[in-house]
């Protein structure tokens, strides 16, 4: 009846994920109790979770990545501890219990931190960067939405109804074949990022077509802000790369389920094929990640600097560069298993070659700031900390792509170190950046300054204190994944990176200290957004209200060249008047539609039933999935109007405060 | 079809009647195929990953039967005349649709489906056989990606026409509004990227595996 499922599958014997799923699962119980007592359960549904507007969905989704990054980072912090004690001795945790806790690490912060906050940050921006009203599929973005949400439940039940997989974040054959990892633990990790992965593979189709179909009038792709491009290039990315790790995935499920042999050791399965396949998936996926950031690095750093970006046509450039030759290069991930000194040497030249356009990128940020009347706000210091610390990723991953340098380093702390300091200096760094610069335009008011520098301060020393001397344990032959040893050369770097992961943590702390004191002073002068436009801002969704309207703008703006807004913004100062008042219309929106929630709901115990093997709940999620879809086909109404009268009214309060704040900077 | 069809109505929420991008956003017909073709090619990475499995491990018999001892090509020269008609007579339904002709379009679609049935049947028959002499996907890695590749597609045939009687209902209980003819659109799409598929399939499968 319950397939694979028993009372076993509860870990009573194991206290430490016992607790921490038994505190979770309280808290998400009692914020449930209280949205439901306290009567906003209404409120939640009608606006937030059958929200198809882009900008909710795109909030929802650093919602999503916050809170995942808590998970993630307290995994971060018990292997850094385990680390900095198991020194001839077998530490606090069991070896079972540490390979399950980097590999559900290392999981969740790529798909389910650094996935969806770039993608959150995408969809909640680029639709008012393009100067239009939506996305080009809204109820398929919340599907994607619920379906990416899904993955993460998943991921989160493994703490404790079963096991998570003890495979690492990318499960290589023939370890997590069934022979070697006969428990739930592979099958968690393969049913949430097959789900998941439907829900990328739908943003990125969504947010390909919003960029290449609806952009407003004049906004020609010249004169597209470069975020637009970045996320232009990295969903392209996912388009070609997230069906890859799908067919992966689902063949090594095939081997799991149904004894097929595409990776076994047996009947003529080949490995080498899934070190292939996965690469050719996972490279281009740290650029997807790291593309959008690059892009909100390049919105910030022209804004904060008062100056228009330096070099726009090679940024362009430089990022469909990188997109190409992202996928030329997945080789340098196993130059180790056996492919040879020519091969190798390819492949290592190729991901040199991919340090040019970056190089290119760097270069173009700098000479942005030179000259320029510099604020260093809080977006932009995360942008300057991330320009040093990449730099220094950058170079180290350029010395691992030297083969007869990566035999030394493959697998070692080098390896972590340098991923790391790519992708916290770069992906992390870009998204929190991202996060506090657009936070205003979201919420209608500021984070706080001192605390968001606080956290600034705290991440980028905690950050170079925790991985740097990863680098010298990996010079001294420490590989990665390590329970414990015995080495005494290394203990000193292992506590010093413990140290790190403190003001590592002290800084994430600032940063939710941070998020509770705006909101709580959020009224105040300092940190109320009332013109809309609160960095002084280049590009067009400072044009609109904070928060915008449902419909981001009254009437669609004319664009006349590159810094739309800033074009538009320089003639009002110089007039000392803003634009005539347009002619409204009648505005058609999307309804909202639970057709996300549901189908994530069914996708949900769909993935848990097969992890079981629990048959016929399978088909009953599926068919519950297929009646949800026929369901959202039948509706007859699926766009609703809001009168002129109403789009005037609120079009005319932000005119109001826009204009006061041009009179005040005329007196001034 | 023509642009006319599909303009109408509340198909252009933007009031810009479609037109080049500069000139503000495309029309949803426009959006909507768009997005569509996009995820086909997403698809078509993803088969060409099975594609390149079933390259990669065809020689992998593992002492079991070859391709050559396997494959009948009668059989799948009917299912591909099956699925070659199919996709004709689904264009068919598409331009009584675009003419608005209701008992065509159901006729179009029925014998589609009936072709799609047709096909299934027949690969089905052909899994069957195969696994009754011992020749499953479970016998050597060259079967598993076999069976997985022509297999995948099959499935894709089975959702296209659960998707096809899904669009019969749908016609029949609100006629041919904007937003139904566009997903009459995607549907045809799909039902055609499907026989691109299978071409492939029988070429690099069957054609040349039955040589070797
Ligand atoms: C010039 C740029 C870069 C070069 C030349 C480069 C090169 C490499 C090489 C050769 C490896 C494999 C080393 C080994 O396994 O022994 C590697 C691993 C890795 N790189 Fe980079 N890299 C670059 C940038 C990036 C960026 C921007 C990211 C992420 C945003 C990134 C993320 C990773 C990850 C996650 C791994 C490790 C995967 C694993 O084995 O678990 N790299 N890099
Ligand atoms: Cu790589």
């Amino acid at each position: 009846m319950l397939g694979k499922l028993t009372w076993a599958a509860i870990p009573f014997d194991q206290p430490i994920p016992l607790t921490v799923g038994a505190g979770v699962l309280v808290v998400l119980l009692a914020v449930i109790a209280w949205v439901v007592i306290a009567g906003h359960l209404p409120y939640l549904w009608r606006e937030w979770i059958t929200s198809v507007d882009h900008k909710r969905i795109g909030v929802m989704y650093c919602l999503l990545a916050l809170v995942m990054l808590l998970r993630g980072g307290s995994d971060a912090i018990m292997m850094r501890a385990q680390q900095a004690i198991a020194f001839h001795s077998q530490g606090y945790l069991p070896p079972e219990h540490y390979n399950q806790i980097f590999s559900a690490h290392g999981t969740i912060m790529i798909f389910f931190v650094g996935m969806p906050f770039v993608i959150g940050l995408m969809n909640f921006v680029v639709p008012l960067q393009l100067g239009v009203r939506d996305v080009a599929f809204p109820t398929l973005n919340s599907v994607g939405f619920w379906l990416t949400a899904t993955g993460a439940l998943l991921v989160n039940i493994s703490l404790v109804v079963g096991e998570f997989a003890r495979t690492g974040w990318l499960p290589y054959p023939p370890l997590s074949e069934l022979t070697y990892s006969p428990g739930v633990g592979v099958d968690y990790y393969l049913w949430s990022l097959e789900i998941s992965g439907v829900g990328t593979l739908v943003a990125g189709i969504n947010l390909v077509t919003t960029v290449l179909k609806l952009r407003t009038k004049g906004m020609t792709y010249l004169r597209m802000p470069v975020f637009c491009w970045t996320t232009l290039a990295a969903n392209l990315l996912i388009i070609a790369a997230f069906p890859i790790l799908t067919a992966t995935l689902a063949m090594l499920i095939l081997d799991r389920y149904l004894g097929f042999h595409f990776f076994t050791n047996e009947a003529g399965g080949n490995v080498m094929m899934f070190m292939n396949l996965i690469w050719a998936w996972g490279h281009p996926e740290v650029y997807i990640l790291v593309l959008p950031a690059f892009g909100i690095y390049s919105e910030i750093v022209p804004a904060f600097s008062g100056k228009p970006l330096f070099g726009y046509r090679s940024m362009v450039m430089a990022t469909m560069a990188i997109c190409i030759i992202s996928f030329c290069v997945w080789l340098h991930h196993f130059f180790t298993m056996g492919a040879g000194p020519n091969v190798n040497a390819i492949f290592g030249i190729a991901s040199m070659i991919i340090a040019v356009p970056t190089g290119v990128k760097i270069y173009n940020w700098l000479f942005t700031m030179y000259g320029g009347r510099i604020r260093f706000a809080t977006p932009m210091m995360w942008s300057v900390g991330f320009m040093v610390t990449f730099i220094i990723g950058g170079l180290t991953g350029v010395l691992v792509a030297v083969p007869p340098a990566d035999f030394l380093l493959h697998n070692s702390m080098f390896l972590i170190a340098h991923f790391h300091n790519v992708i916290i200096g770069g992906v992390l760094f870009g998204a929190f950046a991202g996060y506090t610069y657009w936070f205003p335009k979201a919420f209608g008011f500021r984070l706080h300054e001192g605390w968001g520098k606080a956290g600034f301060w705290f991440t980028l020393t905690g950050f170079y204190l925790t991985f740097f001397p990863l680098y010298a344990a990996g010079f001294l032959g420490m590989t990665r994944r390590m329970q414990h040893y015995d080495v005494a050369e290394w203990r000193p770097w292992m506590i010093a990176a413990g140290v790190g992961m403190v003001l590592l943590s002290i800084g994430v702390l600032s940063q939710v200290v941070q998020l509770v004191v705006s909101i709580r002073d959020r009224n105040s002068v300092s940190l109320r957004d009332v013109t809309g436009d609160p960095w002084d801002g280049r590009s067009l969704e400072w044009s609109t209200a904070s928060p915008p309207p449902v419909f981001n703008f009254a009437v669609l703006p004319d664009v006349e060249g590159e810094d739309a807004y800033w074009k538009i913004k320089s003639r009002a100062r110089e007039q000392g008047l803003l634009r005539r008042e347009p002619e409204y219309r009648d505005i058609e929106m999307p309804r909202n539609s639970p057709t996300g929630f549901v189908c994530a709901f069914f996708a949900t115990i769909m993935g848990f039933a097969l992890i079981w093997h629990i048959w016929w709940m399978v088909a009953l999620g599926g068919v519950g999935a297929f009646a949800t879809f026929v369901a959202f086909a039948w509706r007859d109404h699926d766009e609703y109007v809001i009168p002129a009268a109403e789009v005037a009214r609120i079009d005319r309060a932000n005119r109001e405060a826009r204009l006061a704040a041009l009179r005040a900077r005329s007196a001034a | 079809m023509t642009d006319a069809t599909f303009v109408h109505g509340h198909g252009d929420p933007y009031h810009l009647h479609g037109g080049r991008p500069q000139e503000g956003p495309a029309s949803k017909r426009i959006v909507t195929g768009y997005g569509f073709w996009i995820f086909l090619l997403s698809d078509i990475v993803m088969f060409s990953c099975f594609f390149a499995a079933y390259a990669v491990l065809q020689g992998q018999t593992a002492g079991g039967p070859k391709g050559s001892e396997l494959f009948d090509l009668k059989s799948v020269a009917a299912e591909t005349a099956f699925l070659l008609l199919s996709s004709f007579t689904c264009g068919l339904a598409m331009i009584a649709a675009d003419v608005r002709s209701l008992r065509w379009y159901q006729i179009g679609m029925a014998v589609t489906c009936l072709f799609g049935l047709g096909f299934l049947a027949l690969e089905g028959r052909e899994f069957a056989d195969l696994v009754g002499r011992g020749a499953g996907p479970t016998r050597s890695a060259f079967l598993s990606a076999f069976f997985t590749l022509v297999g995948c597609h099959g499935m894709h045939v089975s959702a296209g026409i659960l998707w096809l009687l899904t669009m019969m209902a749908q016609v029949f209980a609100k006629g041919f509004r904007a937003d139904i003819m566009r997903r009459l659109l995607c549907f045809a799409l799909f039902w055609h990227a499907l026989d691109i598929i299978w071409v492939a399939i029988f070429s690099v499968v069957y054609l040349f595996g039955s040589a070797a």
